[in-house]
């Protein structure tokens, strides 16, 4: 599904990703993990097409396309999502005018009609009630005043609205309690069919209690420096990531 | 000099002026005259209209129609209101005339006048004595006194006291014209103590000719009374607007008033509150949509006069295209007046490059135990917004426009009619999208 072969980005003139490689298959979940400033979430805004950061060299396929050509509208209407780390206030925006702009220009670019009123608010009601999600979060505007848990259901309830074929996490485990984590990775893997991908971008094992990988990579300075089974993410708990960087 | 030439259509039309008017208004005059001797036009040597050359504006050639020759319009057949839900008591002003056809509305409540400013004045001399250009004092002021000078007529609502009008009243101006005019209007505004007043003044276009207008808008709330003025420019780029907006309030009294500019050519709107009775409160709101190479001027006055009273002022530009927004916002409390609370906030969205902004908020304080605030930004959309939106799929242009419409809402939000509040969403969207090409609710500016 995903090909990232020798990928190499900038933000401001600085390195960040220093030729990247990583194959996603239908189904799969894998699991990147890695210290702090290793290049985790610059690889999840390249992903998703971050103005902000230049890619130098590399390429990125999705399902055959070359993804670097594509906006990031389109990106997300060929069906990548991610959730972002830091999920961003819109005050005035209300989440049913955000959603329903979302929902339908995605389905223009599929060559579908808009839904009605009625069959959006349906559709609006079924993912929530899907989630478990308090129906106050989707009256609001989109993420004004939402506490740091709130906004990470809000992303999963957007990621169930947008079904997508891969799901991109970013750090959606950071700010969460364990409740909080609870609902967010069970709403992830209420998601997951076995059409569908998810990269989860994480800091610590623990998320991965909840959301189980097939594959771990370590990411440090800009490159993969190690890929293995989940057991990877354990031994990661254990001894940190020393032993890798430092051998 | 700009000014001889009206000067010397006063002297030799004088009698006419008066003729097509009324006492009322002719008795003011001579002051008008002398002041205006005095002070001539605002220039850009005025700090107060460093970026607003209004003297410039009536160095062109306009038509007056002072013997009121008739205009063949009947704007019931012309208005058609675009969102039926918006339920009002309907009246027109063309040009600076009331519309006489304008059928007395039975459904008013007794001793309520809304209507020619003329007839208000002959009906109820003593009231409107005691208002009219005495609120919007002229002295020292170049554009108020000429407007004194050449006004002939205008829109009048008197509400007595105890009284409450539950529909709001609706006024439609609308500029016509078959060769460059200058129109000079009135609107007087007088609620007695304890009533409850809401209106809503539309400024149209018609005819594609040059318009230069001034209004003077004078508005008096007593004790304990509800004045709602609110304003909807929807002008064309031929159109130069002076509008000067005054109010007086007494103890306890509310006065919200909001200017809404969705389309215009040259607009300065002045609002000058006088804050009297204690434990009054002042709310005034802005919002100005504009592209191509319109200007608009916002200039905000507050006295605080007197201890406990409470001001709110919030004006926000989206500047598209070549478009210049000018926004100066004074609030002056008075030694004597303690526990003032007065906040003053200005937002503005430069969206091009060419786009520009001059805002300045002053503040004189003599008083020591208040709250006063004032927060001033300038900037472009949200770059992190735009993005989270793009990465739903939601299309660049698409997402710039919600993000446009989200921060004109906390204007659109003072408003204190519903159905306005919900008609004006849907006319700021259009705004937006470039759909609404003048006006939304008739069929005159096609």
């Amino acid at each position: 599904m995903l090909k990232i072969k020798n990928l190499h980005a900038t933000v401001e003139d600085k390195e960040i990703l220093k030729g990247v490689n990583i194959e996603v298959k239908a189904g799969e979940v894998h699991a990147i993990m890695g210290p702090n400033g290793s290049g985790k979430s610059t690889l999840a805004s390249v992903l998703a097409g971050n103005p902000k950061f230049e890619v130098t060299r590399g390429s990125i396929e999705f399902e055959g396309k070359s993804l670097l050509e594509l906006e990031p509208e389109d990106r997300a209407r060929e069906g990548i999502f991610l959730s972002f780390q830091y999920p961003v206030e819109i005050p005035g925006v209300s989440m049913v005018n955000f959603m329903r702009a979302a929902v339908n220009e995605q389905r223009k670019y599929m060559g579908e009609q808009p839904l009605s009123a009625s069959d959006f608010l349906k559709l609006m009601r079924d993912k929530r009630e899907l989630l478990g999600m308090d129906s106050q979060l989707v009256n609001r505007s989109v993420n004004e005043g939402f506490s740091g848990g709130e906004k990470k259901k809000n992303e999963i309830f957007q990621m169930a609205m947008l079904n997508p074929k891969l799901s991109i996490l970013d750090e959606t485990d950071s700010g969460l309690d364990i409740d909080a984590l609870r609902v967010v990775a069970s709403g992830v893997n209420k998601l997951h069919t076995p059409e569908k991908a998810t990269i989860v971008i994480t800091h610590y094992q623990r998320l991965l209690d909840y959301i189980k990988p097939d594959v771990v990579h370590v990411l440090f300075n800009g490159k993969i420096v190690k890929t293995g089974s989940p057991d990877l993410a354990l031994e990661l708990e254990e001894k940190g990531y020393d032993w890798l960087i430092n051998p | 000099m700009t000014e001889q030439q009206y000067i010397d259509l006063f002297k030799e039309y004088r009698q006419e002026i008066d003729q097509h008017s009324v006492r009322g208004l002719n008795k003011e005059r001579d002051a008008a005259f002398s002041a205006f001797l005095q002070t001539g036009f605002p220039t850009t040597a005025n700090e107060d209209f460093k970026h607003s050359d209004i003297a410039q504006l009536f160095e062109a050639d306009f038509g007056l129609n002072i013997r009121n020759v008739p205009l063949r319009l009947d704007p019931f057949d012309i208005f058609r209101c675009a969102v039926p839900n918006l339920s009002t008591h309907l009246y027109f002003l063309i040009n600076d005339r009331f519309y006489a056809k304008t059928e007395r509305d039975l459904s008013l409540p007794d001793g309520v006048f809304a209507g020619s400013l003329q007839v208000f004045s002959e009906k109820y001399p003593d009231v409107f004595n005691r208002f009219y250009a005495k609120i919007a004092d002229y002295s020292g002021n170049g554009t108020v006194a000429f407007n004194t000078l050449f006004a002939q007529d205008g829109f009048a609502v008197y509400i007595p006291r105890n009284t409450e009008l539950e529909k709001p009243l609706q006024l439609i101006s609308i500029l016509r014209g078959k060769v460059d005019m200058n129109i000079n209007r009135r609107i007087l505004v007088i609620a007695e103590d304890n009533a409850k007043v809401k209106l809503l003044a539309c400024d149209h276009t018609v005819d594609d000719v040059k318009f230069l207008t001034t209004q003077v808008i004078e508005v008096y709330a007593g004790m304990n009374a509800q004045v709602d003025f609110y304003e909807m420019e929807e002008n064309s780029e031929k159109v130069s607007r002076i509008s000067a907006f005054f109010s007086a309030q007494e103890e306890h009294s509310s006065v919200v008033t909001a200017g809404i500019t969705l389309h215009n050519g040259y607009t300065r709107n002045d609002y000058r509150f006088r804050i009297l009775g204690q434990h009054a409160e002042a709310h005034v709101g802005g919002l100005a949509i504009c592209d191509k190479e319109q200007h608009i001027d916002n200039f905000a006055f507050l006295d605080h006069a007197v201890p406990d009273c409470s001001s709110n002022e919030l004006f926000k530009y989206v500047l598209q295209e070549k478009s210049t927004g000018v926004f100066c916002g004074k609030i002056l409390v008075e030694k004597d007046a303690q526990k003032t609370q007065a906040y003053q906030n200005n937002r503005n969205l430069c969206v091009s490059e060419d786009a520009r902004m001059y805002s300045k908020p002053q503040l004189e304080i003599y008083a020591d135990d208040v709250k006063c605030s004032h927060g001033l930004t300038t900037g472009q959309l949200d770059e992190e917004a735009l993005f989270y939106m793009r990465a739903r799929g939601i299309d660049k242009d698409e997402a710039r426009l919600l993000l446009m419409v989200a921060f004109a809402q906390d204007v659109v939000d003072m408003i204190r009619i519903e159905s306005l509040r919900e008609r004006l969403e849907i006319l700021i969207n259009k705004r937006f999208r470039g759909e609404l090409t003048r006006c939304g609710n008739c069929d005159v500016c096609k």
